[in-house]
């Protein structure tokens, strides 16, 4: 019995139980226990890691095992987790557990709406521990599918359409994925489908030359690649809080997880064949997320055009191809996760309120929710890069890193992506200003409550990793390190 | 671990202890306990960095008759391998301390003040809301002021860099509901950040070319940075200057150089103790302290850049003394002197060379940061006074106070005759350093110094005047009283310190090299600014002394020109011009735009043409079986028709 089948099977033990259950009190109470269970495992998953390495493990995957499940296709049921899955495993468990809190409140169809999101949360562990190319993509699909429900029923604004667009953006994108992942396995030989099998073989240039760009699109249109980020928006405006927490914080870091994975690493001569388009596309998903932001009056489109900005930030390091930039790269992932999740938490608690999300209609809120307004500041402070929380560790590490480059332009080109962090402080603090500082705009807004607890739980958890991140860069680097030398091996080309 | 990195490891770890605890649980004291909490820890800390200055200077700081720089404790030598942010092979991130005279005198200067302002403040903000946040926020500020000066490498210093921003940010908003108050405090935000960016990009390029961010490296007048740098160039210019330069618009934004002044003045929307302490005394200086850390880069491969750096810096002090000349509202007379006061540093510091009398600018400027920091924050807690005791910051509102406030008046008299230049006190011994030491290198930014000395004196008396004497305004039912004693005694206390600073031998303790030089005052050009300083009285005097329509008569005859100078040369209608119209209204909104309509549009054109061309399919589908035969024969000829034509 291999530890890692636990996140799958804790969410699915969870989702028979609850589905006998007919009390949305005791739902909530299971769902609340069951989170915090994972999240429990999922550090235990991480000190047990980190003992293994410590007493000298040096495999590239810890926890292996094999299920064989196709074999005429070579499909099995690979299983393993190295530093860098093991930290996304840590922030799938932290934004499930949080999400779980924010979703208290949910009353209507409660039952079937915690099913749903445990099925998600299946797609999303499933994803992160596995080895093998046809379970990943198979786990992929299964995140997908929760989605369009959860946000076609317990949506908001226009759900049916934007549950629709999202999804049909992302079986576009997984299209491309499926036909890239086929490649793989045709021309590396046809003889298994475990990446860490196909790593060892050599994929043809020539076959490298059309699954590259098909497999980093596939992902990219999960990580907002520019111009395949319209889905987010409109999805994250829609999506109940907690599916927003999820989504932007675990689902969108399968896209830059997946392409520095299956497409980076499997393929680094075809990665290298497109650095510059791609470098150009994700230059524009970090700037120009960033001003569409600053143009935005919804709060949850600010946030969605903040995340464009910030995982387009995400597969920009990754195309540096230097263990800096991609260190910046996972970290930035993690405290993209954690930062968003905060803020679509609160957004939902606001929301909930005042029932408005846009920004004229709010004002002086510090002084009726004062617990909220301090988070927000938090949140908005990580986003903008504040030393001493994650987003300054992350992003420092993909300037550095990217400017370490010696081409010049990735050097122009990452000066460029710089400039954002001025952006981001104008759309952040303009937030900031409008709807928690100055007068109160509407007067009924006087009588509003401060965050509940389950809002206050879900909250200062995020917080905590977020300033933990920022102030002990060191733990999560080393740990990303010491899983990135596989991958960086790979370019040995460049001068480092 | 040695004593005096303990001792300087709490210089830090106080302030932040202190900002969590008012923070995390300021909610649940009394003000009282929260302003006796902030204020002692501060009292701790001003002891520490005493005691610090003290071993320093007179115990190990001198080695071969020099004062060294002293690093520690981290890279720990137990522990060689551990950074706190590894970044690569040779690029690492230490948080460190860095002891060396410039940053052992800005411990001093910092905890001093601070403590004044901390003190003060329990008089000030008495029975505010948010008095715990206040000080919480004093702290935080401390702290990452504190932080910045210790730094043994660029990126640690950019790292307290952003946190004194935000501290400045949280600080200028603390009066949340002033929808003044916000804006200003994004501005203050965004302009900073703005130039920070140039700050960052130049630690990029230095470090790129330099492999290290450390200071003691990058600074190492026998080392590899400054005897064989990269000769690489960029449209032209030498990397090293687009460095540099960059790093100095992070200086120049927090520094408010011009063209990144314009938040200074709003900044004065805080708390009046907080204009004292962060836009009067420290933050401001950060700009002058990293160009004073990095001096021996900046003089030895870019003398341009620090050539540009004076002309920069003489222009700004020139603008800001002609703009403070009409101001009304007090504190922005002394913002706008701050500005001119820090140019004046900056000044010195760009016509300064390096090692023995050569570094005279280097030593003057530091000397005037220093006795800065205590008359300009005397002036500004004065202010607070009177705005505390009148309601106001207008001019028009005040007058005759001296009656009321005989403290206040006496406190502020001497300050002004600090900042005028006037003997025995400190602003005039370090004024004269800054002016022999432009003397000596560019007569044209001498003469501009000259001439602004004579300003600052003018407006200085101009100010000091309208409040304390001219006519008496209608008081109402309140009238002024004298500011309680913890309000005065800080008054008090920075008026000694103003007094006997300038006695301080600055050449023998914070030299460029660290060697100590012979220094004589100059009376040839002693005296004349001396002169220059008393007809700005004078004339001050005469026009402002009793209500006479004389000044109105002179603002008549220059109108444009006072006009001008009122709207401080439209600075802030051209930045408005740019950020609305151009950045939010040309480029964002049709990003906005183009990403809805076009990007989005085109997305929402395939599902639209899928979808129309699916129905049109559909109409196959008809479950007629007539249609189907029909189309089953026309297929089985047409097929048969392609295999006659081309097979057979």
């Amino acid at each position: 019995m291999n530890f890692l089948y636990s996140f799958v099977l804790v969410p699915l033990v969870l989702m028979m139980v609850i589905a006998v259950l007919r009390d949305v009190r005791t739902i909530r109470r299971v769902m609340a226990v069951g989170s915090s269970v994972q999240l429990v495992l999922s550090f235990v998953l991480l000190a047990w890691f980190l003992s293994l390495r410590a007493l000298g493990v040096q495999d590239e995957m810890l926890f292996r095992s094999d299920l064989v499940w196709y074999p005429s296709l070579n499909i099995a049921l690979s299983f393993g987790v190295d530093g860098i899955s093991v930290l996304m495993i840590v922030l799938s468990a932290i934004i499930v557990f949080t999400g779980s809190f924010t979703s208290w409140a949910i009353n209507e169809k409660a039952k079937d709406y915690f099913l749903w999101f445990l099925m998600l949360s299946i797609g999303v562990f499933g994803f992160f521990i596995t080895v093998d190319l046809f379970a990943m993509f198979m786990f992929y699909e299964v995140a997908l599918i929760p989605m369009y429900l959860l946000i076609g029923v317990w949506g908001t604004g226009r759900k049916e359409y934007s549950a629709m667009k999202l999804t049909l953006m992302l079986m576009g994108g997984s299209a491309f994925l499926l036909l890239g992942i086929l490649g793989i396995y045709f021309s590396s030989g046809h003889t298994t489908m475990n990446l860490l099998e196909i790593a060892k073989l050599h994929i043809p240039v020539d076959a490298q030359r059309w699954c590259f760009p098909i497999t980093f699109l596939g992902f990219g249109v999960l990580g907002a690649l520019f111009p395949f980020h319209t889905w987010s928006p409109d999805g994250h405006a829609s999506a109940p809080t907690a599916v927003s927490m999820l989504h932007a914080g675990v689902l969108m870091k399968l896209g830059g997880y997946g392409c520095l994975r299956v497409a980076i690493y499997l393929m680094p001569e075809g990665a290298q064949m497109y650095t510059t388009l791609f470098l150009v596309l994700t230059g524009i998903s970090v700037i120009y997320g960033a001003l569409g932001a600053i143009a935005q009056t919804d709060l949850k489109y600010i946030n969605a055009y903040s995340s464009v900005s910030h995982c387009g930030m995400v597969l920009f390091a990754i195309l540096m191809f230097n263990t800096t930039a991609m260190t910046g790269a996972v970290m930035q992932m993690l405290s993209h996760g954690l930062m968003t999740a905060l803020f679509f938490c609160l957004i939902g608690g606001i929301y909930g309120r005042t029932h408005t999300r846009e920004i004229s209609q709010m004002g002086g809120l510090a002084r009726i929710m004062p617990f909220m307004c301090v988070c927000w500041v938090v949140a908005a402070m990580a986003n903008l890069g504040l030393p001493g929380l994650s987003g300054f560790v992350s992003e420092m590490n993909i300037f550095v890193g990217a400017f370490q480059h010696p081409d010049t332009f990735h050097r122009v080109i990452t000066l460029i992506a710089c400039c954002s962090i001025v952006v981001t402080a104008v759309y952040q603090l303009r937030v900031v200003g409008k709807i928690h500082f100055g007068e109160v705009v509407n007067e009924h807004h006087r009588a509003l409550t401060d965050a509940a607890w389950y809002e206050r739980i879900a909250t200062v958890t995020l917080i905590l990793f977020i300033a933990a991140i920022g102030c002990f860069p060191f733990f999560t680097v080393d740990i990303i390190h010491g899983s990135l030398g596989e991958i960086v091996s790979k370019f040995p080309a460049l001068p480092f | 671990m040695d004593t005096k990195f303990i001792i300087a490891l709490l210089i830090l770890a106080i302030p932040a202890f202190n900002f969590l605890l008012l923070g995390l649980g300021g909610v649940k004291m009394s003000h009282r306990t929260a302003g006796l909490i902030g204020t002692i820890g501060l009292t701790v800390v001003a002891v520490l960095s005493y005691y610090t200055a003290i071993t320093y200077f007179f115990d190990y700081g001198c080695m071969e008759g020099a004062y060294q720089p002293v690093i520690g404790p981290f890279p720990d030598e137990a522990n060689p391998a551990f950074h706190w942010l590894q970044f690569t092979d040779h690029l690492t991130l230490d948080l460190g301390i860095w002891l060396d005279p410039i940053s052992v005198m800005m411990l001093v200067v910092i905890s001093t003040v601070s403590l004044m302002v901390h003190v003060y403040s329990n008089g000030y903000m008495h029975g505010e809301r948010g008095f715990q946040r206040y000080f919480a926020f004093l702290s935080l500020f401390t702290f990452s002021m504190l932080g910045l000066v210790v730094a043994t490498n660029i990126f640690q210093m950019y790292i307290f860099w952003e946190l004194v921003g935000v501290s400045s940010y949280l600080l200028i908003g603390f009066y949340y509901t002033k929808p003044e108050a916000v804006l200003a405090a994004k501005k203050a935000f965004i302009v900073t950040r703005f130039a920070d960016l140039g700050f960052l990009i130049g630690i990029l390029i230095l470090s790129y070319y330099t492999n290290t961010f450390d200071f003691a490296v990058l600074t190492d007048v026998n080392g590899p940075v400054l005897t064989s740098p990269s000769g690489a160039t960029f449209l032209g210019i030498s990397v090293f200057s687009w460095a540099t330069a960059l790093l100095f618009m992070g200086g120049a934004g927090k520094s408010a150089m011009m063209p990144l002044h314009i938040w200074l003045p709003d900044a004065m929307e805080g708390p009046t103790p907080v204009s004292a302490l962060i836009h009067a005394a420290t933050m401001v200086v950060a700009g002058v302290f990293l160009v004073a850390r990095l001096f021996p880069l900046y003089f030895i491969l870019t003398p341009e850049v620090l050539t540009g750096i004076a002309y920069l810096a003489a222009a700004t002090s020139l603008y800001a003394a002609v703009v403070a000349c009409v101001q009304t509202d007090i504190k922005r007379v002394l913002a706008f002197s701050t500005i001119s006061q820090i140019a004046y540093m900056l000044v010195a510091l760009g016509v300064s060379g390096l090692g023995g009398h050569e570094g005279l600018g280097y030593m003057a400027s530091m000397f005037h940061l220093f006795t800065h920091a205590f008359f300009k924050a005397l002036l500004f807690l004065c202010a607070g006074a009177v705005i505390h005791a009148i309601g106001s910051n207008e001019m028009d509102r005040m007058g005759n106070l001296r009656k009321y406030m005989p403290i206040t008046h006496i406190t502020f008299l001497i300050a002004c005759l600090a900042i005028a230049g006037i003997p025995p006190f400190s602003g005039f011994f370090s004024k004269d350093e800054i002016l022999v030491a432009a003397f000596e290198k560019d007569k044209l930014i001498f003469f501009c110094q000259y001439f602004v000395a004579g300003l600052t004196a003018f407006y200085m008396f101009r100010l000091y005047y309208g409040i304390f004497w001219g006519t008496e305004r209608d008081y109402g039912k309140h009238l002024p009283h004298e500011a309680p004693l913890n309000m005065s005694a800080p008054l008090i206390f920075l008026t000694v310190l103003t007094c006997c600073t300038g006695l301080l031998p600055f050449n023998e303790l914070i030299t460029s090299d660290g060697r100590p030089f012979d220094l004589h005052t100059e009376w040839g050009i002693a005296l004349p600014s001396i002169a220059v300083g008393v007809l700005g009285i004078v004339v001050a005097t005469v026009l402002y002394r009793r209500p006479n329509p004389l000044p109105q008569r002179m603002a008549d005859s220059v109108r444009t020109l006072h006009r001008a100078a009122y709207r401080r040369f439209y600075f802030d209608e051209i930045y408005m011009f740019i950020t609305k119209n151009v950045i939010f209204r040309r480029i964002c909104s049709p990003v906005a735009w183009f990403d809805r309509h076009i990007i989005d549009g085109f997305m929402d054109f395939q599902a639209w043409w899928s979808n129309a061309l699916s129905f049109r399919i559909r109409a196959l589908q008809s479950g007629s079986l007539q249609f189907y035969v029909g189309v089953f024969i026309f297929s089985i000829l047409v097929i048969a028709g392609l295999l006659i034509a081309f097979v057979f």
